[in-house]
């Protein structure tokens, strides 16, 4: 069990940190202290076309993985700024790993002809992630993702999230059941723009991370959901599915129901991405630069609810936080298992059927 | 009498006891003695409790092997198989050697041959491994209630959508029938085979038997293969398939050919393998054409262009010691599938030192294989099939987390059928009917019977492997291919458990 909230301004009008806060402080049943997380998008205008790292490193300032990553990011990126990320210690959370951000940009002649800028940044990630004693906890432009072991609110108080804003910000309310509670493996989860909060177990992990691994992606975080965001990173960006195809290959429909339609494009996309069919129960929320998508496992094992107030769009484990964050609304329903929700700023919210053909 | 007498009494481990109380043969009763098609039983006159002398069973401790046909079938249950081990004091020269020793040096004088599987002492790996199953944090999901998926499709994928795909068998239940040969066995088994996987949807194979024309209604279930022998292989017999298989091993008998004795070769078996009648057909143990790696890219292409590209082309090979590595190259020389048959393998025909001592398990193999074929970075290239001592549906559902897309099975088809694995297939007398053409023999298999038996078989471990999954909280199967984290092993070592990829139990 696990809680989660999404917010996703249509307008990208930015809102602090507070708000989400206490909507996912009201779910503290879902949690049990042993971690919460958030991620905020629009959160560095100042460096919105530089990739943000927030590196977590375990230890104190005077861990020896400090040196030895930032000499690693200044052989392979520039680096134009860096800094401590405050952090604001309290009674419920005295103390944790110390974390920097840096924001960077790739050298241009080190990107291989056969690779993207972006193949380039997550190549980097993996780098360091197998470096030991460091691991990046985001990684996209304009993002920031701060995460750590407590009870959500007391992360949000640690890092002062209310001193942030943003136009889509997602909380997690961790009650970790099949990996420690530790920093790295607080969620959000994320890879460049990409981040997932996920409410579930996914059983399908070791299929998964098998696979990602063949493509470059390691999964080092100890977390099963982990894997969620780089299924997602390597259907979307490397192998350009749509987001509704990508949400089709996570949570495909039936083969009788593929048989019945006789969808050629649905049987091909199951066949070929057999390995990266996410099973288990889960409710997501996948944010990217621009909008979030909502899914849920296709036996619908796990809450989500959603909802519209104005040009404002909700996501969340339970009601009760989107009605303290809008106690009126226009819309609100509970997506069903397996068809992916997708809110997209400054378009109308869709609900799509999966894989339209 | 000379030093060697090559008459000794070497008597058999096991015979039949027969309960006279129950035994009917007062009333003329001599069911078991026309069912004992390897001379074991014979009828002795006696004097019965009427005063007449009346026809009793009899064992002649010659030719007893535990087929138990004699026990399945007594009407009266009067006949109990009993083992009683012949064996030596000495605690280093046990039966088994003593015993194959005098049969070389006393009557056979040549190579000892036997039928199914190896029976030796090596770890059974499957029982070694123990799934996962859901508790509170994660809902186990009821077959009953809930849609739980087991189709799969083999053959080439490409790594991402907009690739080219297949072409693809589609398997509604991951098991196939393995390769059991026309010659070696009935033709009605074959039937059965076919009957089955046509009704369930899933594949059979022909063996390097050819493909008889009464069969060739079900090609869109059959797997025709292509061996050394080159047995009834012509362009038609390819295209009649939904895929071709290129036999280079067998888990039972690596490294060597095939021999289907003259006195098995029928009319019909002569017609359909396109030999003579009555000659011996000898598949030799290298393809002729095949001297490496290159070589067999070729033939793989060959049939291909013969096909038009429209059936997937397997390579079946022993799963033997470097087994890795050779998938690597089957794999780049253009196969679909890989089938790796384990040491377990069945055979109608092999010889005892090599089933024995040749080869490695199949758990250990899939593994290594499939790991090899990930860090290579084309596990998507080709689909692997395991196969080799597969016993239930829990060791296919384990092979299939091991990294098998999906398992070939052989002697658990035969069993269904009657089967009590006395491992003398090669000798035609099969008492079941299954691998003799016989005449008197060849009846007792009803095409229809034996198919309903299969569609049984496979109904049920579907069902059995639908459970499994459910437990693991998986509601569709490919979500198990490679899931090595939903195993863990029980009482195994370091290196052991490296191989699998597997952890061990309580980490």
């Amino acid at each position: 069990m696990c809680g989660i909230v999404g917010i996703v301004n249509g307008d990208r009008r930015r809102i602090d940190g507070s708000h989400i806060r206490e909507a996912i402080r009201i779910q503290r049943d879902r949690g049990n202290g042993l971690g919460g997380g958030f991620a905020v998008y629009g959160a560095y205008p100042d460096h919105k076309d530089l990739y943000a790292f927030h590196i977590l490193y375990e230890g104190d300032r005077r861990s020896d993985a400090i040196p030895r990553v930032e000499d690693h990011l200044r052989s392979r990126v520039n680096v134009h700024h860096a800094e401590e990320i405050p952090v604001y210690p309290n009674d419920r959370i005295p103390k944790g790993p110390y974390f920097k951000r840096y924001f960077l940009s790739p050298i241009g002649q080190f990107v291989a002809a056969d690779q993207t800028e972006e193949d380039y940044i997550v190549d980097l990630v993996m780098e360091v992630n197998r470096m030991g004693g460091a691991f990046v906890v985001s990684s996209g432009k304009d993002l920031a993702v701060f995460k750590g072991v407590g009870y959500p609110e007391d992360v949000a108080d640690y890092f002062g999230i209310e001193r942030y804003q943003g136009y889509l910000w997602t909380a997690h309310n961790r009650f970790p059941t099949n990996t420690p509670g530790w920093w790295g493996g607080a969620h959000p989860f994320t890879i460049l723009d990409k981040t997932v909060v996920h409410n579930g177990e996914i059983t399908s992990y070791g299929t998964n991370r098998r696979w990602l691994e063949m493509f470059g992606y390691y999964c080092m975080l100890q977390t099963d959901t982990e894997v969620i965001s780089y299924i997602y990173d390597k259907l979307t960006r490397r192998d350009n599915l749509s987001m509704e195809d990508a949400c089709f290959v996570m949570a495909p429909s039936l083969w009788e129901e593929i048989d019945r339609q006789d969808d050629r494009k649905k049987r091909t996309l199951r066949q070929v991405y057999e390995s990266a069919i996410v099973n288990g129960p889960f409710g997501i929320v996948l944010t990217f630069d621009g909008g979030a998508i909502v899914l849920n496992d296709r036996n619908k094992l796990r809450p989500v609810v959603c909802a519209r107030a104005g040009n404002t769009w909700y996501a969340s484990s339970e009601e009760c936080s989107i009605r303290y964050l809008s106690p009126e609304v226009d819309e609100i329903w509970s997506p069903r298992g397996g068809e992916p929700v997708i809110f997209k700023v400054e378009e109308q919210v869709r609900e799509v059927p999966a894989c339209p053909s | 009498m000379s030093v060697m007498n090559r008459n000794w009494n070497i008597l058999p481990s096991f015979y039949p006891e027969f309960d006279l109380e129950r035994c009917d043969f007062e009333n003329g009763c001599n069911l078991c003695a026309k069912e004992c098609s390897f001379g074991e039983i014979s009828l002795k006159p006696v004097k019965g409790k009427d005063g007449e002398v009346h026809l009793r069973p009899w064992a002649n401790l010659a030719a007893c092997n535990a087929c138990r046909r004699c026990e399945k079938m007594c009407p009266e249950r009067a006949i109990r198989i009993t083992h009683k081990p012949g064996d030596t004091s000495h605690g280093y020269w046990t039966q088994a050697p003593v015993t194959n020793l005098w049969r070389q040096a006393g009557r056979e004088g040549g190579v000892l041959l036997v039928g199914t599987g190896a029976t030796g002492p090596q770890k059974r790996y499957f029982d070694y491994l123990m799934f996962d199953a859901c508790q509170v944090t994660n809902p186990s999901i009821d077959p009953l209630r809930e849609p739980m998926e087991i189709r799969r499709y083999l053959g080439r994928k490409p790594e991402r959508y907009g690739g080219e795909v297949g072409p693809l068998l589609k398997l509604e239940v991951p098991i196939m029938f393995g390769a059991m040969s026309f010659g070696a066995v009935n033709l009605r088994v074959q039937e059965a085979e076919a009957i089955a996987t046509r009704d369930v949807g899933t594949f059979w194979n022909t063996g390097e038997g050819g493909f008889h024309k009464k069969l060739r209604q079900y090609g869109g279930n059959t797997i025709v293969q292509v061996a050394s022998g080159r047995f009834g292989v012509s362009e038609d017999y390819m295209k009649s398939a939904a895929a071709v298989e290129i036999k280079i091993g067998q888990g039972a008998k690596p490294g060597i050919g095939g021999h289907l004795p003259g006195e098995k070769v029928s009319g019909e078996v002569s017609e359909t393998r396109m030999i003579p009648l009555g000659t011996d057909a000898l598949s030799p143990a290298p393809h002729h054409d095949i001297y490496s790696i290159e070589d067999l890219r070729q033939l793989i292409y060959a049939i291909k262009e013969a096909v038009e590209y429209r059936v997937p082309v397997s390579v079946k090979i022993a799963a033997v010691h470097n087994v890795a590595p050779i998938v690597s190259g089957i794999a780049r020389a253009g196969a679909d599938i890989i089938v790796i048959d384990g040491f377990r393998g069945g055979s109608g025909a092999t010889p005892l030192q090599i089933r024995q001592n040749t080869g490695i398990p199949i758990e250990l193999a899939i593994s290594a294989a499939d790991e090899r074929l990930r860090q290579e970075g084309i596990r998507n290239t080709v689909s692997l099939v395991a196969s080799g001592g597969i016993q239930c549906s829990s060791d296919v559902l384990k092979a299939m987390c091991l990294g098998a897309d999906a398992v070939y099975v052989g002697t658990p088809v035969l069993i269904a059928l009657g089967c009590g694995a006395c491992q003398r297939c090669f000798t035609g007398k099969c008492p079941y009917g299954i691998t003799t053409n016989r005449p008197g023999l060849a009846e007792r298999i009803d095409a229809e019977e034996a198919a309903a038996a299969l569609r049984n078989l496979l109904h049920a471990w579907g069902e059995e492997i639908k459970e499994l999954m459910g437990s693991m909280g998986i509601s569709a199967i490919e979500a198990l291919r490679g899931n090595r984290d939903r195993l863990r092993g029980v009482g195994l070592n370091e290196v052991e458990l490296e191989i699998l990829g597997v952890k061990h139990a309580g980490a």
